[in-house]
């Protein structure tokens, strides 16, 4: 026998994003086996950092999106690794994000500060710097989804994915 | 009809919760089916090999029987091309539109409602470049099948994204790219399959199986048969969304101005989104598009005039065809509109039965003993799906629990008919006031809703202007 859940044909799989404001860091997602996202320059507005860290061994990167590298990125997070985390917490909930970058946590602490300390204190490598370029590529696709005209024309599909109050 | 002191308005609340002959056999082949998809068709097991008999075992006497067994032969032995995927998928789709068929036949007698003439699917016209990603959308669904749920990674999944995206902008792709979209955020968020405990078997089976016919050349429910001019009665708004689609539907009587029986028709808008626009952002995207929906959220019915309409009942939504027209309460037209409304069939190849959404309005039930998670119909317990209630929105689950009336879908899934709230009245300091899920679809002036509009608001600005400077350097 299949459970409910199993037998369901709208089973929730993934919980909605929370809203947060995204002036800092106006792209996250979970992908790729990594944590990724673009985050703005405090100080110059046409500048943003492409930051990232992969699942598992933490390695991380950071550099802007004309590659050149981060000047805070050596040897540890910069505070643009640390703004990624802290928004990722908040737009998928610390659980969610620390069982995709398979951090363990001690005394089963989940807070943005816990899931960086710990990956942190791993002393995670550098990682690939060619991840830059196709992270910077989807936040531009990401973008692009508000250009799309909608559209009257109806979509039964959507029937596939109701709702759900549940929260990340 | 039931006599009103049974309660549940004139709903036989005794056969939604009567088994349909039949249905059992039939979604067991289907389950058989979908556990094939755990372990992935590439090298097969010996029970995958017996599901795949069962599946063409189950359409021998329909006009797909040869080319069934020749998949399920190739798919058992490991060699299965992808037309003969495509073939497994019309399979598994036929045996869950009988499913559809023998459901929504006894929700109709459930409900007392009279249903169209059969609609006819009419081919639409592709041209050769959406061909093409049709393909490459096909190839991709071959090798996830292949691979099984057990066997997705990162780089298989993310092989979809190019097509999606190429796939979008053209209309005549849409269902298929905002399918694809919504299916491989899950499996992706899902890798690698390998430490999954459990699979959402039915759902990804549904998706995969949807998604397969979909990128053979086929009808869009698109093409509008008929025009429709009359007055439009609004019943609610049911809204439906994933990470980056979000898309609103209101239900609807429509009374012809000929004077020709009312149907039951329903209005939609979709948009793609950047998944951090959530609640009420949604309806600040999907507002401009349907002026139904600030019509519904006051409480006035529209008038059309020539409004492009599909053999499904689903009106192609035009502005210029509609005027916002006198005061409508949803309520009234349940109670005065609705019973006699006939409803439209669903075109052939899209009978599943999560389709299935009828209107329906109850009255005279009570709230089952652990809240609103049922509601007690003449007795019987029909289970309420209050987590489809937008967070958007005035109605919550507490309201239901304590309404004396409710508008709201009639669906199934896992088994079991179940009621989705898309109104209650419910009594507050002894007046009746009306709840409604879709009420700040046109804007609100509720304080938290405000709240939420000026931080949703704020959010699209930030990318629109991060789109201004980026995407058009
Ligand atoms: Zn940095």
């Amino acid at each position: 026998m299949l459970s409910a859940w199993e037998e369901s044909s709208v089973a929730r799989v993934l919980p909605p994003a929370r809203p947060r404001k995204l002036a800092k860091v106006p792209f996250v997602e979970l992908a790729d086996g990594r944590l990724q996202g673009v985050v703005s320059s405090g100080s110059d507005i046409g500048r943003v950092y492409v930051s990232s860290v992969a699942a598992g061994d933490f390695a991380f990167t950071c550099s802007t999106n004309n590659n050149r590298p981060c000047g805070g990125a050596h040897g540890g997070f910069c505070k643009h690794i640390e703004a990624l985390i802290g928004e990722a917490v908040l737009q998928y909930g610390a659980e969610r994000v620390a069982r995709y970058l398979r951090v363990e946590l001690a005394n089963g602490r989940s807070e943005a500060w816990d899931i960086t300390r710990t990956m942190g204190a791993s002393r995670p490598p550098q990682g690939d710097k060619t991840a830059a370029a196709p992270v910077f590529s989807r936040f531009l696709r990401h973008l692009a989804y508000l250009e799309l005209v909608p559209t009257t024309t109806p979509l039964p599909e959507m029937q596939w994915f109701p709702p759900t109050r549940a929260v990340a | 009809m039931v006599p009103a002191d049974e309660g549940g308005g004139l709903m036989r609340a005794d056969l939604l919760v009567e088994p349909v002959a039949g249905l059992d056999e039939v979604l067991a082949v289907v389950d058989a089916f979908d556990r094939t998809l755990v372990g992935g068709l590439l090298r097969p097991h010996p029970t995958q090999a017996g599901a795949l008999a069962e599946l063409a075992a189950a359409v021998a006497g329909t006009p797909l029987a040869g080319r069934v067994a020749e998949a399920a032969e190739k798919a058992a032995a490991g060699t299965a091309s992808e037309d003969h995927l495509v073939a497994l998928a019309a399979a598994r789709t036929a045996l869950l539109g009988a499913a559809h068929d023998a459901l929504v036949t006894r929700a109709d007698e459930a409900t007392g409602r009279d249903r169209g003439e059969e609609a006819q699917a009419v081919p639409a016209g592709q041209g050769e470049q959406a061909a093409n990603l049709q393909a490459a959308a096909r190839t991709w669904l071959a090798d996830v099948a292949r691979a099984g749920w057990q066997g997705i990674d990162h780089d298989l999944i993310a092989d979809s994204a190019p097509v999606v995206f190429a796939m979008l902008p053209d209309p005549t792709l849409r269902r298929l790219a905002t399918l694809l979209d919504g299916f491989s955020a899950e499996l992706a968020a899902s890798c690698p399959g390998a430490t999954l405990e459990r699979f959402p078997l039915r759902r990804w089976a549904d998706l995969w199986a949807r998604a397969l016919l979909l990128t053979r050349p086929r009808v869009d429910a698109g093409p509008a048969v008929g025009t429709a001019t009359g007055r439009l009665l609004p019943l609610g708004v049911d809204v439906q969304e994933h990470a980056t689609a979000a898309q609103a539907q209101v239900h609807a009587v429509f009374e012809p101005a000929d004077g020709s029986p009312p149907r039951l028709v329903r209005a939609s808008v979709s948009v793609s989104k950047p998944d951090t626009v959530v609640g009420v952002g949604v309806w600040q995207l999907l507002r401009p598009h349907l002026s139904l929906l600030a019509a519904a959220g006051e409480g006035r019915a529209m008038d059309l005039t020539d409004m492009p309409i599909t053999a499904e009942g689903d009106l192609i939504w035009d502005d210029a065809h509609a005027r916002t027209g006198r005061p409508a309460d949803a309520f009234a037209t349940a109670r005065v509109a609705l019973p006699t409304a006939v409803a439209a069939p669903t075109t052939p190849l899209d009978r599943h039965p999560t389709r299935i959404a009828i209107p329906v309005f109850l009255e005279g039930y009570a709230a089952a003993e652990d809240g609103a998670t049922a509601l007690v119909l003449a007795g019987h317990h029909i289970p309420v799906d209050v987590d489809r209630i937008p967070t958007a929105g005035p109605l919550t689950p507490e309201a239901v629990a304590t309404s004396t009336a409710c508008i709201g879908l009639l669906r199934w899934d896992a088994g079991a008919f179940r009621i989705q709230p898309l109104a209650v009245e419910t009594t507050v300091k002894k007046k009746t006031v009306a709840l409604h899920a879709g009420a700040w679809a046109g804007g609100t002036t509720d304080k938290l809703g405000v709240k939420a509009e000026k931080a949703a608001t704020e959010a699209v600005a930030v990318l629109r202007e991060r789109a201004g400077k980026l995407l058009r350097k």
